[in-house]
């Protein structure tokens, strides 16, 4: 039938090639060179020299601000902002797809919007809320509530920062993952809940779990991947806020924020490395996980 | 006919038993629209009402006078706030229309075409939605140092091109179209560039639509390629000298407030509008988002 087959077609890789050579100049070889980095001591002046495993050792015991704070935080952050991110992204979906299209549009850009600007640009608008004196808005509120007898400097006290990272964060979580689980819940065959019905479903807590996820599983794993990346991504949200990195007493310390403070601040990039390493294996077991949830293979 | 009859999703008109939802969502939205409401309110208040106390949300007496300051202003080293602006423009402009010509062109071939590691670049890609660039960004600056890009306006550029989430996403939206229209097209004789052109890209305008939306998101809030990757002043994007502007304001000074604001809200509005005007486009591509 064709004739073409026989000849080699190199029409794909003419449409594939700018694609792939900026994919593999800054997303491949950069996650290749940490990796070959992070065996090594590399000050950014000398050449690096090969020190094995030693920057991963010393990561897991000398470095105690990785172990106490950084680990702790990363985890806290992740387990909070993640799960708690994807959960509500899901109930807001579920429940903005049962009201009417006009409404529904308005509310779900509201509700998208935070994302838009997410870290940084908003900070601003956190950081006067927060801001340390009477002056701050949430002081404020709470002085004249009589909640507060003087103003708590929110953004350097080592106790609240970090909830309130965890909450700007959420704010601005519901992202492009959130928009397609919306459109997953809307585009379920409505056939398969009548289906349900009849089979015996008698509640909406049992028609979720049977009906509504197992027939959005590739959007709900879309989204889970969207909540795990976003979380990660959102370290700078700590020195954003209060101003400094570190952050006080560690407090709102992430692993992005560990990795800039070796790599930009100390120059020890070999070790800076091996903590890119250590969280790109993190990432990827957090998605594995969304993975072995809700992927259809594996 | 069993009792309960269940979710009604999608519903054409307003029914009281929507309401339920309606209560938590509607209090929800304003909620999380209130710090952006405060920006809009707090980037028009003049200078008397941004150090008001008991601070004030709304503003009695709105004026301009902040985005006049903020236009007329200069930074330390004498570079003029438009210089920056015009420098995210320019650059915001090029990378979201590079981004989507170089992401449709690859879904394309990921797509209808075949060759052998075909699926293993896909998986590749899909493996690399969960990247984190933050993760890497000291090989990257050796890198892009080794590549003589620090400094220039490239920089801004390059590294944001390969968008994963892009390719993927419109990858998802090539393969809706049939392969018979393709086959079609091909028995008239037209040329492959010929059928992407006249039908492909009119047919994934929404997937288009969406990446062009993210890509902007990406480049227009990016403050990691001025912050890490370029010196020179005159070269540094609008982000970054707002995010220099939050640093000021970060501790308890207020002085930068109103300019910084005003800031936030340029930063913000083009997200805003761009997102309405497309938003259906968007929908329509997320139908096809799912990770299979």
């Amino acid at each position: 039938m064709k004739t073409k087959t026989n000849k080699r077609d190199y029409s794909p890789w003419l449409f594939l090639a700018p694609y792939i050579i900026f994919f593999t100049t800054f997303i491949i070889i950069p996650v290749a060179a940490a990796i070959l980095l992070s065996f090594t001591y590399f000050n950014a002046i000398e050449t690096p020299t090969f020190i094995g495993l030693s920057n991963y050792v010393g990561l897991i015991t000398q470095d105690e601000v990785f172990m106490q704070k950084i680990l702790p935080n990363t985890l806290t952050f992740a387990l909070i902002v993640g799960p708690g991110g994807y959960i509500l992204s899901f109930i807001l979906a579920w429940a903005l797809a049962q009201v009417p299209k006009r409404m529904r549009t308005v509310l779900a850009l509201v509700i998208y919007s935070p994302s838009m600007t997410a870290g940084v640009a908003m900070a601003v608008v956190w950081t006067i809320i927060f801001s340390g004196d009477e002056t701050g808005y949430l002081n404020s509120l709470l002085l004249t509530m009589g909640v507060l007898l003087e103003p708590i400097q929110w953004l350097q006290s080592p106790e609240y920062l970090m909830k309130i990272m965890i909450f700007v964060t959420l704010w601005g979580s519901m992202g492009v993952g959130f928009l397609a689980m919306l459109s997953g819940v809307l585009n379920i065959n409505t056939e398969i809940y009548e289906a349900g019905y009849i089979d015996g479903i008698n509640n909406r807590f049992q028609e979720i779990i049977y009906i509504t996820i197992p027939s959005m599983k590739p959007q709900m794993l879309f989204g889970a991947v969207m909540a795990v990346v976003g979380t990660f991504q959102a370290g700078a949200i700590g020195v954003a806020l209060s101003g400094a990195n570190p952050t006080p007493q560690y407090a709102g310390q992430l692993m992005v924020n560990h990795l800039e403070d070796y790599g930009f601040i100390r120059y020890e990039m070999g070790y800076a490395a091996a903590i890119s390493v250590v969280l790109l294996i993190v990432v990827y077991l957090f998605s594995k996980v969304a993975w072995r949830l809700f992927g259809e293979k594996d | 006919m069993s009792a309960f009859q269940g979710t009604r999703m999608n519903p054409s008109k307003f029914h009281k038993s929507q309401l339920k939802f309606l209560a938590f969502l509607i209090p929800l939205a304003i909620f999380m629209a209130l710090p952006i409401v405060y920006i809009f309110f707090h980037a028009f208040k003049p200078i008397d009402e941004l150090f008001a106390y008991p601070p004030r949300f709304f503003v009695d007496n709105p004026t301009l006078q902040n985005f006049v300051d903020l236009f007329t202003k200069t930074n330390d080293t004498g570079v003029p706030m438009s210089r920056f602006l015009f420098n995210s423009v320019v650059v915001t402009l090029i990378v979201v229309v590079l981004t989507v010509i170089i992401s449709t062109m690859a879904g394309y071939a990921l797509s209808k075409k075949n060759f052998k590691m075909k699926k293993a670049i896909f998986e590749i890609n899909t493996l690399a939605l969960m990247f984190v660039p933050a993760a890497v960004m000291i090989p990257r600056y050796l890198l892009i140092d080794e590549l003589g890009l620090i400094n220039t306006f490239l920089v801004h550029i390059l590294p944001l091109l390969a968008m994963p989430i892009g390719l993927f996403l419109v990858k998802q939206f090539i393969d809706q179209i049939p392969d018979e229209l393709l086959e079609a097209a091909r028995l008239d004789g037209a040329s492959d560039f010929q059928i992407f052109v006249r039908i492909i890209i009119p047919l994934v305008k929404p997937a288009i639509a969406t990446i062009a939306i993210l890509s902007f998101q990406l480049v227009w809030n990016s403050v990691e390629s001025s912050s890490l990757y370029v010196n020179d002043e005159g070269l540094k994007t609008f982000s970054f000298y707002m995010s220099t502007l939050t640093s000021t304001v970060a501790g308890n000074n207020v002085a930068g407030q109103g300019l910084a604001a005003a800031a936030s809200l340029i930063m913000f509005v083009p997200n805003l509008i761009i997102f309405i005007i497309l938003q259906s486009q968007v929908m329509n591509t997320m139908a096809h988002s799912g990770i299979k």
